[in-house]
């Protein structure tokens, strides 16, 4: 790859990368949530979300040809394999029917000459062979006959890299975090069998936040950051350090812009309490949880994307399945109703601002009063002894100019529709939606995610003079850990589902990075 | 200990997934003495509306495999078999020549129709079943109605006074198959102890059924199961998802027009306006009491729930009228039971859906749990 560029609308998200890779080497690529790996391998694999968004720059030489790939069938015919972080299999089928899936070979038949091709009947002897030859290139062992649900998650992570095996033009094969779901034997057979396809001549881009598994089985390491490669080593010359240090540490300038930390008193009270919590949410499980939130305090929670930063406030506010105990104030909170958490004057700000967070097709004003309305019933005029209320529009209107001045809200009146607003000045309407609660806590779940830079400094401030003026303690979920050391008090860092630990936020960038991709047991 | 348990729980589990079927079991154990029908007798009226329904149900399953739930858009199949049968008589084309032109006749209505019905089902994906039955219910009245009652005579010739409406145009509330009754079915037709077996309707149920196991292994059938348990992942992998679901909604509405011609050559007359309204209902029901669910079922299924929903469909209304003095009753408590029966499968998928959401859930504690224990 040579010269690689991409802008989202405008935002760069990669500049300037460029390696070669040759047949049977095996990259190891890492980098830290945002660093731009998926968006390099999206460009690779010719995914439609690059060719929507206006292409990138650069080449991609295969073989010494120029490539541009306009869909990943393209990239699959020309030999690229990815095997992506979600699985990919059809639940109800077996291993070999998913290896072998819409590859399945054919017999023909009477009808078939008739009515087309697709009535010709399976060749079930030629699926057992080919799913079994596939399965013995992998060299870990699985049954090709039992069905995907009813697999353990390793196996179902090798009926994936060995349908990308049966494909016989496969040069070149992407493993986007395989390691993540493993257990420790599994992630060894994994490696093992990377080095039999290396031994092959397969080349492999293996990508895991799991360093160590990189050195044992990689032969080149590209360590990536904001969009650039930073480091290109063999991976012999290197160690976990080294590479936590790259991914992490920015460089010097912006690192020192640190922010004050307040004085944390240290016998503050505790005013949320966490035991036991686990979350079922897709994709950010939550396991066995247990923290302490002290009052009036900014807590950071970080880590990487996936290991269950999200899960704990969507847990805590009863928007997934959850279990454990949650005690507020000294009280038990019931978990699974989201109501109970609001009337408890727990507020959340949601990562997910256009489904969970925003009335789209509302006016500010609605959007701003709304859940004070429902909650708190504020802003409602009672007649009739409340037999019958109405919304106090005055009311309504000043608090929601109130805080369009406050947030600076780029719109043209607080009767616009929040649909119309551009991504950072809806997080802001999400954020004033929340302070209009006036909780007593409030859980902020990515705030900045998406928004520019200038913007992405008003909401931390703004999340700032709330917690210090009002004594409103905070939760901010971030991937940015920047972010997290300018905002927060304290830092706990999530990985695998569990806390691995909390910090001061004036502790070394690396201190953090080790957290982040250290195992809990 | 431990065994004798796990007995017990697969027995639990056995009788929660056949709940239904067995319900209608008991029912059926309870009625069938207390409305006094004699063995034969019973046994006669099953193998009749056996060959009378099977080929209907069976075509449901296409659309099952699909994962497109249950096709109340069969109704539209239903249609276009008895326009072709009307078209057919008018030509006085009588016995099995008849019976098989207008199968012959249906099949172009049938894929327009289906395709019709695929392609806004394509439209309204996970919302099938409430879509195919609102389509059923418009084309059933207004384009059906509007087909028959008034372009039938100006715009389609149809030549035999006999079947027109007096009025010159339109076609009649009931049309006379009888030359065309039952020829299906005495055709090679056995007695077996007092009991007509239609062997060649049985022959032909047969032959679909094999056609079914056949197509299951064919590589469209393998597409379908596909698409049917996961659309993004069969679109990753290449297949055509939206050709796919509209050919297994095809494929279900032209067995059904065949389906038809089969139910109405068994009856022997035409009800124009009414006969393919109830069928799809009917069938659905069938199918369900047999066992089946919104995304599984087998041909097992269409025989077993054919079986008992007719029996109790013969034995409810003299049971009721023995227990109450009533015959209404058990009129009402056959149309009763079909429509719950319906009910009852969707709100059991549902729970089914959300038990196994919070099973999960409920994993994630049991292991928190043991690894806490191990500490």
């Amino acid at each position: 790859m040579q010269n690689i560029q991409k802008d989202f609308f405008g935002n760069q998200v990669l500049t300037d990368i460029n390696f070669t890779l040759g047949a049977g080497e095996v990259l190891g690529l890492c980098g830290e949530n945002g660093a731009g790996k998926s968006t390099l391998m999206k460009i690779l694999f010719g995914m439609d979300v690059i060719r929507e968004t206006g292409g990138y720059g650069g080449n991609v030489l295969l073989n010494g040809q120029k490539v541009a790939f306009a869909t990943p069938f393209d990239a699959l015919a020309a030999g690229i394999g990815m095997v992506h972080q979600e699985f990919s299999l059809i639940p109800g089928f077996t291993a070999k029917e998913n290896i072998l899936l819409n590859r399945e070979p054919k017999k023909h038949n009477v009808i078939s000459e008739v009515f087309g091709e697709r009535l010709n009947t399976l060749n079930y002897k030629e699926m057992d062979a080919r799913s079994a030859q596939a399965i013995e290139k992998m060299g870990v062992q699985i049954d090709a006959d039992m069905t995907i649900s009813d697999m353990p998650v390793g196996h179902k992570q090798f009926t994936e890299i060995a349908r990308e095996l049966s494909k016989d033009q496969l040069k070149l094969l992407i493993l986007d975090e395989p390691t993540a779901v493993l257990t420790e034997k599994e992630a060894e057979a994994l490696l093992q069998s990377i080095r039999g396809m290396s031994a092959r001549g397969i080349a492999v881009i293996f990508i895991t936040h799991r360093l160590h598994e990189i050195l044992s089985v990689c032969s080149k390491v590209i360590v990536m950051r904001d969009g650039c490669v930073v480091r290109d080593v063999p991976a012999g010359k290197t160690s976990v350090q080294d590479i936590t240090k790259w991914m992490v540490g920015r460089s010097v300038q912006t690192g020192a812009a640190h922010a004050e930390t307040a004085v944390q008193e240290k016998n503050a009270k505790t005013i949320l309490s966490i035991r036991n919590l686990w979350v079922d949410m897709p994709g950010e499980t939550v396991r066995n949880v247990s923290l302490d939130i002290c009052e009036g305090e900014i807590l950071g929670i970080g880590g990487l994307a996936g290991q269950g930063k999200l899960g704990i406030p969507n847990g805590v506010m009863g928007l997934y399945e959850a279990g454990g105990t949650v005690e507020f104030e000294g009280k038990e909170i019931p978990l699974n109703s989201p109501r109970k958490c609001l009337d408890a004057s727990l507020a959340f700000v949601s990562e997910d601002r256009r489904g969970v967070g925003l009335l789209l097709d509302e006016s500010l004003e609605w959007n701003v009063a709304f859940p004070a309305m429902q909650i708190k019933e504020k802003f409602l005029k009672k007649y009739l002894g409340g037999i019958v209320k109405w919304r106090d529009e005055k009311a309504i209107h000043a608090v929601t100019t109130k805080y369009i001045d406050e947030l600076m809200i780029k719109c043209t009146s607080s009767k616009q529709k929040a649909k119309e607003l551009s991504g950072g000045n809806q997080q802001k309407v999400c954020l004033a939606k929340a302070f209009a609660l006036e909780p007593k806590f409030l859980f902020v779940s990515e705030p900045t995610r998406g928004i520019d830079v200038g913007a992405k400094a008003l909401v931390l401030d703004a999340l700032k003079k709330f917690n210090r003026e009002s004594g409103v303690t905070v939760v901010m979920i971030s991937s940015e850990l920047e972010e997290l050391r300018q905002t927060c008090d304290r830092i706990a860092i999530v990985s695998g589902g569990k806390i691995a630990g909390i910090l001061p936020a004036s502790e070394s960038s690396e201190e953090f990075g080790m957290l982040m991709v250290s195992q809990v047991k | 200990m431990s065994d004798k348990k796990s007995v017990s729980q697969k027995l639990l589990s056995f009788l929660g997934r056949n709940s239904v079927p067995i319900m209608f079991m008991l029912i059926c154990a309870v009625c069938i003495p207390l409305s006094g029908f004699s063995a034969g007798y019973l046994v006669n009226e099953i193998v009749t509306r056996m060959g009378r329904n099977t080929f209907l149900i069976l075509c449901l399953l296409f659309p099952i495999m699909a994962g497109m739930g249950l096709n109340f858009g069969m109704t539209l199949g239903a249609m276009a078999g008895e326009i072709a049968l009307i078209l057919v008589a008018d030509q006085q084309i009588w016995g099995i020549p008849g019976i098989v032109l207008a199968m012959i006749v249906s099949i172009p209505i049938s894929v327009l129709l289906g395709w019709m019905c695929g392609s806004l089902l394509n439209m309204a994906r996970g919302r099938e079943m409430i879509t195919s039955y609102i389509i059923n219910y418009f084309v059933g009245m207004g384009l059906y109605q509007l087909v028959v009652l008034y372009m039938m005579g100006p715009v389609i010739p149809i030549k035999h006074a006999s079947i027109k409406l007096p009025r010159g145009y339109g076609i009649r509330n009931t049309l006379s198959l009888l030359n065309m009754r039952q020829y299906l079915d005495d055709f090679l037709a056995v007695r077996v102890g007092g009991i007509k077996v239609p062997v060649l309707t049985f022959l032909i149920i047969g032959l679909f059924c094999l056609f079914i196991v056949w197509f299951r292994r064919t590589k469209l059938g393998q597409d379908m199961r596909a698409v049917g348990q996961d659309m993004e992942v069969s679109r990753d992998a290449g297949i055509k998802v939206e050709r796919t679901r509209i050919i297994s909604i095809i494929m279900s509405t032209v067995f059904a027009g065949f389906g038809m011609i089969i139910y109405l050559q068994n009856m022997g007359n035409i009800a124009t306006y009414t006969s393919h309204s109830q069928i799809g209902m009917f069938c659905i029901a069938a199918l369900l009491v047999g066992g089946a669910s919104v995304e599984r079922a087998s041909i097992g299924n269409a025989f077993l729930g054919v079986t008992l929903f007719h029996l109790m469909f013969i034995v409810a209304p003299k049971a009721g009228a023995a227990i109450t003095g009533d015959s209404m009753i058990g009129e009402y408590f056959r149309v009763f039971a079909s429509y719950g029966v319906i009910t009852l499968a969707l709100v059991m998928y549902e729970l089914k859906k959300r038990s196994m959401k919070s099973h999960a859930g409920q994993e994630l504690a049991l292991a928190q749990k043991e690894e806490g224990a191990d500490k």
